[in-house]
Formats: C-alpha cells, structure tokens, sequence
C-alpha cells in the first residue's frame, strides 16, 4: 500500500497528491511517469510526476477528473493510500542525459496547457537546479483552471500565463504567446517543450515548425501496463511506430501523428461515460442507450 | 481399458462464462485412470517432463489413494502441478512417451497431476519450509512460471529469495495472459504462488526493473548476491500492414491483460474492454485461441485467421478442438494484409488474401505462399494480433556486461541459466523467446542449481 501524506484540490477538476513510494521517488527523473491503481477493483491509471523528494521517499502527483475512475481518485484523502504506484515508467526527458555544458547553452521555452503544467515543473525545477533559466507559457482555459503558478515562478526564467477567455493576465491560446515572444519580441528559443491536450501541442508543433524551433511533446495515450507489454500505446512517430510507454513519453512533436493519437483516445469514450454514468447515478441506467 | 474421460462444460455454455472449461477427476476417476499405469521400470513418461517429476510413482499413490504422498512426490520437482496439470503440452510430453500410447491411449497425466494438485490445496497440503536459512540473499526478477520455480527451489536450499514483480499481482502469463476458463486465478493460480511464499520467499510488486531499481543496484547496495531473470516474453508484434493503429486494432497481449490481469469480463472492475462485434484473431497459436474464446465469451463472432494450415497450428489440440467445440470460426490459409478503416479512425474490415502451402522453409513447415488475385474483403470491427513478442530491451539495456544475441534474447546456458554477467542468471522467455510454461519451469529449475552451485563456489 501506498499512503496519501497530504491531499488537495488546487484547481478547478485538478487535485495534488503527495504519496510514499520510496522506490519510484529514489530514481524517478524528469519526463517520467507512474501507474496508479486506487483499489482491487480500479484501472490502471498513467500519471505525471509532479515533484519528488528522494529523502522522504515521496513523489507529488497532480491529475484532472475526466471519468468515473479519476472522481472516485478525487475523493482519496490524507491517510488513505493507493493499492499500487509502480514507476518510474518511460525515459526521462533528454536534457538530463545530455552534457550539462550543452543543456546550459541552450535556451529552452517550456509550454503547458492545462494539466500539462504538472510534468513541465520537474523539468523547469531540473534546469534551474542545474543553472538553466526556462522560459515558461503557462496556458489555460479560465482563471480557475490555472495552478501551481508561484511554484513555476519559482524556477522559471520568465513566466508568461494566457487564458481563452481572458479571465487571467491575458486573453488567448498558448500560440498566441508563443508568436508575441518569438515574432514580436524577437526571442530566441533552441527547444521548445509542450505538454498539455493534444490539441494544444498540435498546435504548437505547427507554429514551432513555422518559427524552426525543435519541439518536444509528452504523449500521454491509453496504456495498459506500461512496460511495453499490452502496446496499447502505440503512436507514430515519422514512420515508425512506437510505444510511448517504453520509447517515450517524449518524442519530436513534429514527426508526432496527432490526428490519429487523438483518435485513438476515442477507443473506449462509450465504456467510459457509461462507468460514469453510473458512479453518478447509480443503476438508474439499464445499459440499453448505446 | 480406454482412459478414463475427463468430465467438461458444456460447450454451449461455456460459451457464454469465464468459468473452467474441464472439470477434472473425482477421487474415483483419478483412481480408475491411475490404475491404467503400468509402472515401467524405466519410465519413459519422466524423461518428457522438463522438470523430471518421479510420475509413476506419484499415479502409484493416486492408484492407492494416498494423495497426500503422490503430492509430496511432485513437490519434489515442481510447486506448481495445479496449473501445469491444466496447462502443460502433455501430449508431446509425458503423455507423448507414455508405452500405453502406442497401442491405446496413453495414461492422462496431466489430468492426474491436475487431480494431486486440487487435491492438495483443498485438503490444506502446506509445502514443508526450510527450517533456517543460509542468509544468502537471491533476487528473482519476474513472477512468473519461471521465476516462481527458481524462486521455490532456492527457498528450499536455504537462500533468502525476494521476488520482484512489474505488475500489481504475481503470476505474469499465468495471470495476464492464460484466461480464467483454462487457467482459474484465484482458486489456483494465486494459491499456488502463496504455496512458493511459504516456503519463505518474500514478494515485492510493482518494482519495475531497469527503472525502479537496476540489478545493478540490486547486488551492489541492496546484498543480493546472485540474481536470476525471468521477465518474460516482452513486446507485442504487429504485422506492420496498413491500417494497425486503427481504433478496434489490439494486441493479444493488450485483449487478454485488460481481461484477466484487470479481470474487464465482470461488472465489478474498472477496467474497459471493446465491445467488440465481429473480430478477427490473426495468429494460430495457443495465444490466438485464448484471444479467440475470450472474445466469444464477450459476444463477438470470432475468426482465426491464420496463414497456413490446420496440421501447422502452432496451438495445442486440446485448444483447437475446445475452440471449435465453442463455436470459433476457422479461415485458415489466409492472410491480412491491410486493415480497413472507416472516417472517424475505426476498423471496418480486412482486405485478406488467401495462401497455398510451398516448399518447406527453415521451421521445417510448409511455406505459406500467396495466390494471385485472390484477395477478398472481410467485415469486421475488431482485429486482434496474436503474432508473438520480441524481447523487452529494459533489463538489457540497464545492466552492465549482460550480453543479447541477434534476437534481443538474453544469452545464457541451457544447462545452469548463466548469463554473461557474474551471478546473473537468466531463464524462460527472455532467454528463448515466447515458449511454454513448463520449459520456463525447467529453466527457472536449473537455474536455481546453478545459482546454488555459484554461491556454494563463492564460499
């Protein structure tokens, strides 16, 4: 069993968890992910790791409701544990097995989108501790979804935070950022690094492939195991075929298929909003209205 | 005297559960069919067993109704006789060279040994448990047939041996991948793996190796003074046709781990699985068919589509003959080669092609050759690849000096599992790539002689 130490809601639908798993917290790196399993009877979920501290052996993890097993994690308080947390799953990101002399010449701009801003602080943590200033694009739909942000401002070289509807800093989408800093301002960038909604790094992929700037994304697909065993995670990338699992979760953004990744997500959507369905409504629900 | 039947479900229902499709041996019956041995001095049936079970001694306590003894007797050579009784190849095994094949049957060995096992747990037969240890520390790597017999052999020399486990349960392919129907999990699987951890061998899951903790680390912080490496067969094939990352497209792996390990065939889990319609299986292996009668459980009209013929099925009989009993329909001799997919990202069909047999090629079978022009359409919203693994790079990739040959297997010794790095060993799938339960046993078994031998050396 894996103990909940501290638990909260930081944002609109997006709660923070910190959980003893000594083994994953002493070798998890940036870029890296764990499996969650609540109880006997839950899915395997694939998450973010936020933060780690090795000597307390405790890894952070931050995750959005989205289905019936996400809101029954939601309701997990300090005291409770998770029956499993296996990690660290994936490679790390790249910066971390390159030479530190050349990650400290590069000049990274980081982009979160949502839930996306969770696996971008370790890295934006990871740099600074190494004596890289990241600029960071911290986006989101409304004001109530934004977290995290004096933790990012903490470690960010700059930190440029956009909503949709304007209701925060600024109005607009994380390209329009991205445009304003590039185009307008005349900064440059050496590597781009988005994380969020698929939809978002679709975009960004596009505008960073315009600008020239290399781009890395997080994939974060359906999975099983995620040890490359069950494959569910398949993506491709260029021309090849790959387990985001065990050959990613990061990968070039601009050779990512993201047409049909974001298919693939589809798969079990009617499985899916029947389980809410009923975690919500109970079996009021005959299972006939397919 | 023919062999005694074994009693089973009814095909017809069976269709339509997930409980066990044979039924076993009563007491009378296991006695009556152990009555057909005739004991040979030289018995050849052991030289089939990979793990050398004394068998006509064990059926000679079955005939006398001391099953207690004929459980002591396997305990010898095996800990898990309740799930290879249910899924060992017997018929080119034991079976195989039992001298009452040649002119009748032979003696239903499996079935006895599955009786002993049953009988054993149900009467609360423990395995006896070392009564101190030697303080020697051994890491087994994988939960698994083999790891599970190297681990219960070490136990019973003395060592102190902890199990690291990828999963959240114990058991790897007998849990993820052999369905409930043939393999029951909780009844036998689970209770024979707590058999191994009475012998005082400690389980640790969720331990990722190469990424939670590398054997490197094992040995030099953690005191593990010898370490052996069952981790299985690893990475699902695909066929690389057009159309693979459709949505509906699985592998066997994926099908089958979401529905046993995860257990998504009863309403009380979590986890999704495709309500799939109408599925094609491409393989025909024993994989193949458990995908197969997965599906038809779950209400889908099922294909096995596979391109050679029915003699070269790389499936056991036993399973060929209980799929087509349930209803699996068979398009043999044929081949996909892309997969339809409709707007919105689905499967909805297969262009096939169908194949005639050519010379034979350097498996010893006849080669499946296309025949001109002979394509046709399939429609369907599932298709599931059942076309075998390669090997997972994790471990190899995160050990220093553990060599792989051309195939990405780990290399080791037939003979003692040794591996090219100091008190490593290997065994199973990662060494030979995808095979059988009972020849991981065999290589978790010598392994554990090995190991025993290299620290026994190392004093």
């Amino acid at each position: 069993m894996y103990q909940i130490l501290r638990a909260g809601k930081i944002a609109d639908r997006i709660f923070r968890m910190d959980v003893k798993a000594p083994r994953v917290a002493g070798s998890c790196e940036p870029g890296q992910f764990v499996i969650v399993k609540m109880d006997e009877v839950g899915e395997r979920i694939p998450l973010t790791i936020c933060d780690y501290d090795r000597d307390e052996g405790v890894i952070t993890i931050v995750f959005q409701t989205i289905g019936a097993s996400t809101e029954k994690m939601a309701m997990l308080q300090a005291g409770d544990s998770f029956r499993d947390v296996v990690g660290p799953l994936g490679q790390p990101s790249e910066f971390v097995k390159d030479d530190i002399e050349e990650v400290r010449k590069r000049r990274y701009l980081f982009v979160c989108g949502g839930v996306g801003t969770a696996p971008v602080y370790p890295q934006v943590k990871w740099l600074k501790e190494h004596g890289v200033e990241a600029d960071v694009i911290q986006g989101a739909r409304t004001k109530d979804l934004i977290f995290m942000e004096e933790e990012l401002r903490a470690v960010a070289g700059n930190l440029y935070i956009t909503t949709d509807d304007g209701s925060y800093v600024r109005k607009g989408v994380v390209t329009n950022v991205i445009e304003d800093l590039v185009s307008a301002q005349g900064k440059h960038y050496d590597v781009c690094v988005a994380i969020g909604p698929m939809i978002m790094m679709k975009f960004v992929c596009i505008l960073t492939k315009k600008l020239g700037i290399p781009t890395i994304v997080s994939m974060n697909p359906i999975m099983v195991d995620g040890t490359g065993m069950c494959g569910a995670c398949r993506i491709t990338v260029g021309d090849q075929v790959k387990f985001a699992c065990v050959d990613g979760p990061e990968f070039d953004g601009h050779l990512v298929n993201f047409d049909e990744a974001m298919k693939r997500m589809q798969i079990y959507k009617t499985e899916e909003g029947r389980a809410l369905l009923k975690l919500r409504e109970g079996d009021s629900h005959g299972g006939n209205c397919r | 005297m023919d062999r005694v039947p074994v009693r089973e479900q009814d095909s017809k229902v069976r269709a339509t559960n997930f409980e066990e499709v044979c039924y076993g041996y009563n007491e009378e019956e296991a006695k009556l069919e152990a009555s057909r041995c005739i004991k040979c001095k030289n018995a050849r049936c052991i030289t089939g067993c990979p793990v050398g079970i004394d068998i006509p001694a064990f059926i000679k306590e079955v005939q006398d109704g001391n099953f207690g003894n004929a459980a002591a007797i396997i305990a010898k050579d095996s800990s898990l006789p309740s799930i290879c009784g249910r899924v060992c190849p017997q018929e080119t095994q034991c079976e195989g060279k039992c001298i009452r094949g040649i002119k009748s049957e032979p003696i239903a060995i499996g079935k006895l040994e599955r009786f002993v096992g049953d009988w054993a747990r149900e009467n609360g037969y423990v395995p006896e448990k070392p009564e101190k240890t030697n303080g020697h520390k051994v890491a087994v790597i994988g939960s698994g047939p083999a790891g599970l017999t190297c681990a219960g052999d070490l136990a019973k020399l003395g060592y102190e041996v902890t199990i690291f486990e990828a999963l959240h349960e114990p058991g790897g392919v007998l849990m993820y991948g052999i369905p409930e129907f043939r393999l029951p999990k909780e009844k036998v699987v689970l209770s024979e793996i707590e058999n191994v951890l009475k012998l005082g061998v400690k389980l640790e899951t969720n331990v990722v190796i190469g990424r939670s903790v590398t054997i490197d680390e094992l040995m030099d912080e953690e005191g593990f003074e010898a370490c052996f490496i069952g981790s299985g067969a690893g990475l699902p094939k695909f066929m690389g046709i057009p159309g693979e990352n459709a949505n509906g497209v699985f592998s066997a792996n994926e099908y089958l781990t979401r529905n046993n390990l995860m257990k998504a065939f009863r309403d009380d889990y979590d986890t999704p699985i495709f309500a799939a319609k109408k599925v094609a299986v491409v393989g025909g292996g024993n994989v193949a068919m458990d995908a197969a009668r997965t599906a038809l459980r779950l209400g889908a009209e099922v294909h096995i589509v596979y391109r050679r013929s029915e003699a070269e099925l790389p499936a056991r009989a036993e399973e060929v003959h209980h799929a087509k009993e349930e209803g699996i329909i068979f398009d043999l001799l044929t081949n996909p080669t892309e997969i339809l997919v409709d707007d919105q990202g689905w499967v909805k069909g297969i262009t096939c092609v169908r194949m005639e047999l050519g010379a034979p090629d350097a498996s010893g079978r006849r080669r499946p050759v296309e025949i001109p022009g002979s394509e046709f359409v399939m429609d369907l919203d599932t298709v599931i690849m059942a076309l075998g693994t390669s090997p997972n790079p994790l471990i190899s990739s995160t050990t220093k000096g553990l060599e792989t040959n051309r195939w990405k297997c780990i290399v080791a010794d037939e003979k003692n599992g040794k591996t090219t790095k100091e008190g490593v060993y290997a065994g199973g799938d990662a060494v030979t790539g995808a095979a059988t339960v009972i020849l991981a046993m065999e290589a978790g078994k010598a392994a554990a002689k090995g190991i025993h031998e290299y620290l026994s050396q190392k004093e």
